[in-house]
Formats: C-alpha cells, structure tokens, sequence
C-alpha cells in the first residue's frame, strides 16, 4: 500500500512537472509540499513528532518509487530521510527531536553539510571551524556541494573544534539558516537537476552550545556511520532510475515497427532488454538485502556498499541502453529517458564514490583470508 | 457532533490502469487490484463530512475474499474508523443481490444512519448494489450524486441525469451513490497507513451472515471486444463512394 500510494502520488503529481523541474533547475514548492502533506519526510520519525514511524525498509521503497518518476525528488526524500533524520534520531537529545525533528517531518527541509573543496572523500582534510567562546561556538568555513541546500532551512554542519585532535575534533553542529547561513553559489550541474546542489559559507556564526548534535568530536563517527546507511538509499535511487528508464522504452520498442516487426520482438532486442531486466533485479536484491541487514541490526557496510556500486553501475547501463533501444526519439527531451542517462551519473559519485565503494568491499573481504 | 454514522462498502477491483485480458474465457486476475474508484469517492465524502463533524464514525466494509482486507486498509488510511470484512472464499462470485443482501444484515447490526457507496464498480458496472439495498431495507434512496448536503435528518442531493441536474430530497437513514464529480478523493499520507495498520478490522465469514450467495444470474460466456483491424486508404471521393456501395453502406 505505501508502494501504491508513493507511486501514485509521483505518476499524478510529480509527472507532469519533471521536464519543467528539470529545465529550470528549480524544485516545485507545491511537490515540495505535497513530499511534507504525504509523511515522505519523516518515513521513520517517531508519531509524536509528527512523522509517519515507518520502517527502514519504507523509506528505502519510497526512494525507489520516486526515482521512477524523478531521480531529483526522489534524492531530496533520501536525503531528508536516511541522513537527517537518522542523525537526529540516533544522536539528538530529546529536547532536539521535539524541536527539529517535528519541523523536518512538517515543513522543512534539512541537509547534510560534510563535503569541502579540499575534503570529499579524504573527510580528515576537513577546514571548517568551531571556536568554543563561553558558552557558544564561532562557525568558520565553507562547504561545498551540498545537497538541497538551497531550499534548506536545518544545516547538519561538521566542523573541527580543535584541528590539533585531527578527526577527533570533528562535531556535527545544528545550523539554522537565519543564524547566518550564507548561500554562496547554486551549481549548474549534468543532472538530478530539480535538487539544488549549492556552496555555503559559514563567517562568524554563533551557535549556541546546545545545538551540538551527539557528543564534542564524534562527528567524523556519526558522519561515517550515516553514509553506510545513506548508501542503500542512494541505491534504492539507482534502481528506481533504472527501472523508470526501463519503463519509458519498452512500450514504445513494441510500438515502432521496422522491417514489419515490432522492434523489441526482434531477438537481437529480447535478449538485451531481458539482459537488462535481469541486472535491475539482481540490484533490487542486493539494495533490499541491505537495508534488511541493516534493519535486523547486523552488518552490512559492505553489503550496502555493493548495492550503490553495482545499482549505479546497473543505473547507468539500463538508462544508455534505454535510449539506444527506442533509437532517435530517446535521444531527444521529447522522450524522458535522456534525461535519466544524464541523472545517473550521479550515483557514481555522491555519498562515497565508487572508487570508495570497491575499496570499502576490498578492506572488509581482506580479513577473512588473512 | 453529529451522531451520524456512516456505512461504507467498497469493493476491490481490477485497477483501472490494467488492461483487461480475457484468457481461457475468464478474465486474467493474475494482475493489480485497488479500491474501486467510485467507492474511494464515497470514502472522501464520509472523511469529508466526519471532518466538519457531520459524522461521527465511518464504518468501511467488503464482502470478498481475504486479500480484500487491503481494501479496507485503504478506506482505512482514508479515514475510515473501522472496517468489517465479510470473507468469501478466493473466487467465489457475490453478484449485486447478494451484496446488498449482506449489506443490509451489516445495516441490521451497526445501524449505520446513512449508506454510502460508489454509484457502480468499475469491473462489472452493474450499478445496483445501493440501489437493491435501499429496497431491502425499505429506505430512501439518492443516487448518482455530485452533490451532498445534510442538515439534521435530511439529505439534499444533486444527482447528474441526462438532462442537467436534479436535486432530491430524502430524510435519514438513506442510501446515497455518489459519481465522479462529487469530490477528489484524497491520497492517503504515509502518516495514516501506519495509523490504518491499528485500526480493527472485524472478520466474519459469508456462511456466519446466514445469507445466501449462489449467484442468480448466470453467466454464459466472457470474451474480449473484437481487435480494430486497419482500414484501407482511398484517393479521391469517388473512390470512397464506389468502395461505401460496394459494402452495402449507402
């Protein structure tokens, strides 16, 4: 029913806004607003603060089912959901549950402020600062391709309160926007063109005390941790691109006929889209395996980081190949399945490269053989 | 608050996005089933009305088999308080007569003070459950309505016919069948299918009811419509005559 019901909400209301959303750059408020009025922001907050107290595994299929549709929408979901939310929930105090978690499931968007010029995947080299002044920090820095920034009013900033300490001074702090938060630049980016992508810069903001999110000097953990889940989201993402590529062009490979026949009843055709539709269900698995190991409490960094690296790898053939099978008119905007090839891309890069991926699975297969 | 409580039945049906496939003269039910849209309808209008405390409980109920229960989960997600499935076995056939039948001793039993029901499910498109209900039951009925108003024990309706609109007046408890353009019904937000998750649903088997379900129409055969088959190109108007009293049109 949550599938159904995400579904229709993205075929009816989101639909027909993508192309519009995607050329000029900019998310629509009231699909903004109808994410909020359906509960897709805050899939696990607890009732009491207005969320919805769904599962893990809901969120994971609630991404998938936007990604269908709009791979944008649906990272602005996975972002609010997997990273925001969680760090609220595992590391707030109560006292910063009822106040952010309620907006965030309500009306407001947050976002997750970790990666710097000089420090993406490396988050050692991180350069923002904290300065402790009685019983406020300073916030110093700037922070770079932040996602949903733009349209953020929560910022989940990681700054090093004591550099000497190296990633042991790094400390997540809660920013609100009008405590200074500056948007430096928008991005004008290849795809997922609808979630803005912005730098921020952060001069002499005071942030009170309390709005330390956990502990002084476990955000480089916090950090880590949330981007093992955040993972299964970003792969949920890719299959649900994957899928929405596939579903844009198998009714018109059975529409155009060549030589007589419909193209996709050409063997030559059979086999590669069965090729393909295997491939997306062997992610989905893998993706799905990982958020249930991650829900029943065992490991499953490396799982999940499989499912983002082969779900974006999957992502970006089934959208290439999607285009090549409906030929002419899937290379052009007349057809929506460009512009997934374009929004794949990202999948390869954002919440740990796939170069971090292979080297995530490398290090965690090593100690059973040695 | 009004002490009205609303009955709503609804009924599980192929959705209405599915293509329709006969195969082997019965129709493929091996494919995606959802709430029936004139039934989703009735629901928004007993939540509507609940919410400017018209209404005081929305009982949803089905009669059908047991994957029927997500149907009234839906209802449930919409609003409705409680649900009550009648459970038939899987493929058993319940026609118009025996539905309204059940209905009725559903009615005997929660005394709902208005029955509300889509106009006609999509599947069979018999459209005469709430019109046999309100027989049964010997109450007033509104049917095909675009339009409700309550004020105290009466009903004003606005019902689409052929010529225009037509308002009707009945006193409560009633049967009203509503259309298409009565409301748009709402998306149920995830917030509410978790809440709907907690909401009873009584079961009670068909052979408890005391009603009998032998269908008492019979049906004969299912096939699908003939497939288009392409036309042939004419050049000129003369062409088309000739062809047209060829095949005896004119």
């Amino acid at each position: 029913m949550l599938k159904d019901a995400v579904a229709k909400f993205a075929n009816e209301q989101v639909r027909p806004k993508v192309q519009e959303m995607d050329e000029k750059e900019l998310l629509d408020k009231t699909i903004l607003k109808g994410l909020f009025d359906q509960g897709l922001m805050g899939i696990e907050t607890p009732s009491e603060y207005n969320g919805a107290e769904s599962s893990f595994m809901s969120a994971i299929l609630t991404v998938e089912e936007l990604a269908k549709v709009d791979p944008s929408l649906s990272v602005i979901c996975d972002v609010q959901n997997t990273l925001v939310n969680t760090l609220f929930g595992k590391y707030g105090t109560p006292a910063q549950k009822e106040k952010y978690m309620t907006r965030l499931a309500t009306d407001t968007v947050g976002c997750f402020c970790l990666s710097e010029a000089g420090s993406g995947s490396d988050a050692f080299a991180l350069q923002t600062r904290a300065v402790k002044q009685g019983n406020k920090y300073i916030l110093n820095g700037t922070k770079m391709w932040i996602t949903n920034s733009y349209e953020a009013e929560i910022f989940l900033v990681f700054a090093n309160v004591d550099p000497s300490k190296g990633y042991k001074g790094i400390t997540c702090f809660i920013v609100e926007k009008d405590m200074g938060v500056k948007i430096a630049k928008k991005e004008i980016k290849l795809g997922i063109r609808a979630s803005s992508t912005c730098s921020l810069s952060f001069d002499d903001i005071e942030i009170p005390e309390e709005n330390v999110l956990g502990e002084v000097g476990k955000g480089y953990k916090y950090a880590i941790e949330i981007l093992n889940e955040g993972r299964i989201g970003i792969a949920a993402q890719m299959i649900g691109l994957a899928q929405g590529a596939f579903d844009s062009a198998l009714p018109y490979m059975y529409q155009r006929k060549q030589f007589g026949t419909a193209i996709g009843d050409f063997q030559g055709m059979q086999f590669q889209v069965a090729q393909i539709a295997t491939e997306i269900e062997a992610a989905r698995l893998m993706t799905y395996n990982a958020a249930r190991l991650k829900e029943q409490g065992h490991d499953f960094v490396k799982e999940a980081a499989m499912a983002k690296l082969y779900s974006s790898q999957i992502a970006e053939k089934a959208a290439s190949k999607a285009i090549e099978w409906v030929g002419g008119v899937g290379f052009t905007r007349e057809f929506p399945i460009e512009k997934y090839f374009r929004d794949c891309k990202i999948g390869a890069i954002y919440e740990g490269t796939s170069n971090i991926q292979l080297q995530t699975i490398a290090k965690l297969i090593k100690p059973k053989y040695v | 608050m009004s002490a009205l409580r609303i009955l709503v039945p609804v009924k599980r049906v192929i959705d209405y996005t599915v293509k329709i496939r006969v195969v082997n003269g019965a129709v493929d039910t091996n494919v995606k089933y959802s709430i029936n849209p004139f039934d989703e309808i009735a629901v928004e209008q007993a939540v509507q009305m609940k919410e400017k405390k018209l209404a005081s409980e929305i009982i949803a109920m089905t009669v059908g088999p047991t994957k029927s229960a997500e149907t009234l989960r839906t209802a449930l997600a919409m609003g409705a308080d409680r649900a009550v499935h009648i459970e038939v076995p899987e493929g058993t056939e319940v026609q118009p007569l025996q539905v309204a039948k059940i209905v009725k001793a559903i009615v005997e039993k929660e005394k709902p003070g208005l029955v509300l029901l889509g106009k006609q499910a999509i599947d069979d498109d018999s459209s005469q459950t709430g019109q046999m209900l309100a027989g049964l039951l010997g109450w007033p009925q509104a049917t095909f309505a675009s339009k409700i108003e309550t004020a105290g024990e009466k009903l004003t309706v606005t019902r689409e016919v052929d010529g225009g609109l037509e308002t009707v007046s009945a006193s409560l408890p009633a049967i009203v069948t509503t259309d298409l353009r009565l409301n748009t019904p709402r998306y149920a937000s995830l917030q509410n299918i978790m809440k709907a998750k907690k909401k009873p649903i009584s079961t009670i088997s068909v052979k408890d009811i005391g009603v009998d379900i032998t269908p008492s129409i019979e049906i004969i055969s299912v096939s699908e419509p003939p497939k288009r088959v392409g036309g042939g190109k004419v050049a000129d108007v003369d062409e088309l005559i000739s062809k047209l009293k060829a095949a005896g049109a004119i």
